[in-house]
């Protein structure tokens, strides 16, 4: 079975720094999915070609158009993700930001998610542990123990594609070892909970009304 | 099926001459709308309850109660009305006093409000929404259907020995409608008392629409009222006419660009293609519109809204009058021919409650209790 990874690049510029270290980041997790002999499909995500719709959504109270709305199913579909924006003054872009803001809050529930980021200088680097790591934590994703920070000068250097395996390696290994709780009837199945929504689609399963009515009858 | 505009009262600056007219001018505007609406052969006036600016439309009794005093046949109704933080013992009062002086040309639309401060405003909570909707309804019904209510809810303080005054016209409760965009319990709750479901349908793409119609079509048949396709289903539509579609986007593009909700968003012409919005000609409207009914199936009622976005009032009355004889009168012949015979033309009316007699269902407090009952035993039979 192939794994589908929803790459997320916030980069503005063309070409973009984030975008390339997205591409190593992709790049790098393919490697490691198929050297445990299974294969990932990489889906990007270009913010930037949305920007416009992200602020349009953000406006008008939530009305999705088209293209959102694939987006918001692709990425409740993820079975991972590698998400990466630059660092604006000291946090992820707000094009980033937007984004997660527009998807539904159970969209990412338990999907790993590889956090990495751009930005000119080292000093920027505990953007990841003080802006991303919380993001993600609230939207209940499972965050892989090493972050991704990339300033310009990392792309001079040998150390940045270590880093890029090792995380690539924790993500894999978490996207591979998803589902499956043990022996069904001995602890609640998590597995077996409706999973993750995208907020597109409206439910089809609905509360009977007489669970609603409950308590509100007015039997005096 | 019956036609008609909805308002939602906004006080809204003319874009294209920085005019913004006093809440006076308004509401004597949304006056003159109902009006015309009657003149030119609309069945429908529904008007929108806000208690926040830039709204006029707080007190909707008693707008519908002067227009009704100067009309005959117009259906007066409301989109909507706020159960949520309104008293229901409030509602039911109101709402039957309007009923006896306008003889009966009264139905309902409920809606949970806008924005949240509205809530604490009127000492509620906006996380109970939906509890509120559910616990209120359930006692405006028994208000209007039982001659002395003994109640203890969670909401409201108790009731004991209660006798709404007046009661109902005719011993008939107005027929009601539940108006929701997104929340699925709404739906749920119209189809669990068999009433109407209202799609606002003008700020959300069709897809959506759908799903939540057909989920509310679904549900009906599950309570027993009918087929799903007997289900009374309204929705909104949003239309800008001249003779010519480049005229009507020339005229209205500033309207939109600066418009509430959607305005300095989406260009006009993505907003026409994501939502029924219709900037052109009559006969595009027409075209449109009839499309509604590929996706929803045939419904009953059809509320346009013409007079928001600070358009000035002249130019809203002649959208009216192109509406009322140039549009609709295509749109009911057309309909009708669609129509299969088992599906209901119009949603009830006063005539139709009172003619149903005093045993229909529709004076029943729960008229699908035994029918939940049934499933809930079925379905704990084969669990």
């Amino acid at each position: 079975m192939s794994r589908r990874i929803v790459v997320v690049t916030a980069g503005l510029t063309v070409p973009s720094s984030t975008r390339l270290l997205a591409d190593q980041l992709a790049e790098a997790t393919t490697a490691q999915v198929t050297a445990r002999g299974e294969s990932a499909d990489m889906e990007f995500i270009e913010l930037r070609e949305v920007a416009g719709e992200l602020a349009t959504f953000m406006v008008t109270g939530g009305i999705p158009t088209p293209r959102l709305t694939e987006l918001r199913e692709q990425v409740a579909a993820a079975d991972g993700m590698i998400v990466v924006t630059p660092v604006f003054n000291g946090s992820y872009s707000g094009l980033f930001k937007m984004f997660f803001d527009a998807l539904d809050k159970d969209s990412l529930a338990g999907t790993p998610v590889l956090i990495a980021a751009t930005a000119g200088s080292a000093r920027h680097s505990l953007v990841l542990d003080h802006a991303l790591r919380p993001l993600f934590a609230y939207l209940r994703a499972v965050v892989v123990p090493t972050g991704i920070f990339a300033a310009t000068e990392d792309f001079g250097s040998h150390g940045l594609s270590d880093r890029i395996t090792r995380a690539a390696a924790e993500l894999a290994a978490l996207v591979l070892s998803q589902g499956g709780y043990g022996v069904g009837g001995f602890a609640p199945d998590l597995a077996a909970r409706p999973r993750r929504t995208s907020g597109t689609k409206v439910a089809a399963d609905v509360t009977p009304f007489g669970d609603l009515l409950r308590g509100h009858a007015g039997e005096a | 099926m019956q036609f008609g505009i909805f308002s939602v009262g906004d006080v809204t600056t003319d874009p294209t001459d920085g005019r913004t007219p006093s809440e006076a001018e308004r509401i004597s505007a949304m006056t003159q709308y109902a009006l015309k609406a009657e003149e030119v052969g609309l069945d429908v006036f529904a008007t929108g309850e806000h208690h926040n600016p830039p709204f006029v439309v707080s007190s909707p009794t008693t707008h519908l109660g002067f227009i009704a005093a100067q009309t005959e046949k117009l259906l007066l109704s409301t989109s909507t009305t706020l159960i949520t933080t309104n008293d229901p013992v409030k509602i039911a009062e109101d709402y039957a006093f309007l009923q006896h002086v306008s003889g009966g040309r009264v139905d309902l639309m409920m809606g949970r409000g806008n924005t949240g401060p509205v809530y604490p405003w009127f000492g509620k909570d906006i996380r109970d929404g939906i509890k509120l909707a559910v616990e209120n309804y359930h006692l405006l019904r028994k208000l209007w259907r039982e001659p002395v209510v003994n109640w203890q809810g969670q909401f409201r303080t108790p009731l004991q020995g209660y006798t709404s005054t007046p009661a109902p016209l005719d011993g008939t409760p107005p027929f009601v409608w539940h108006g929701s965009i997104r929340s699925t319990e709404i739906a749920e709750q119209a189809a669990y008392y068999g009433d109407g479901f209202f799609h606002n349908h003008i700020f959300w793409n069709k897809e959506h629409t759908e799903q939540m119609v057909k989920l509310y079509r679904r549900r009906f048949e599950h309570y027993g009222h009918g087929a799903a396709d007997q289900a009374y289903v309204g929705l909104g539509g949003q239309a800008f006419m001249a003779s010519t579609e480049a005229e009507a986007k020339r005229v209205f593009r500033p309207y939109f660009d600066n418009a509430p909700v959607y305005g300095h968003g989406p260009s006009m012409e993505d907003f026409t293609e994501m939502t029924p919005l219709t900037v052109g000609t009559p006969e595009q409207v027409i075209e449109r519109t009839l499309g509604f009914a590929d996706y929803v199936g045939d419904y009953q009622r059809q509320l346009f809204l013409m007079d928001h976005a600070g358009l000035p009032t002249s130019l809203a009355l002649e959208q009216i009058e192109m509406l009322g004889t140039e549009v609709v009168p295509v749109l009911r012949t057309e309909f009708e021919r669609r129509r299969p015979a088992h599906v209901p033309s119009d949603p009830p009316t006063h005539a139709s409650l009172v003619a149903a007699g005093p045993d229909a269902p529709h004076h029943l407090v729960e008229p699908a209790r035994a029918r939940a009952e049934e499933l809930a035993q079925q379905a704990e039979v084969t669990a």
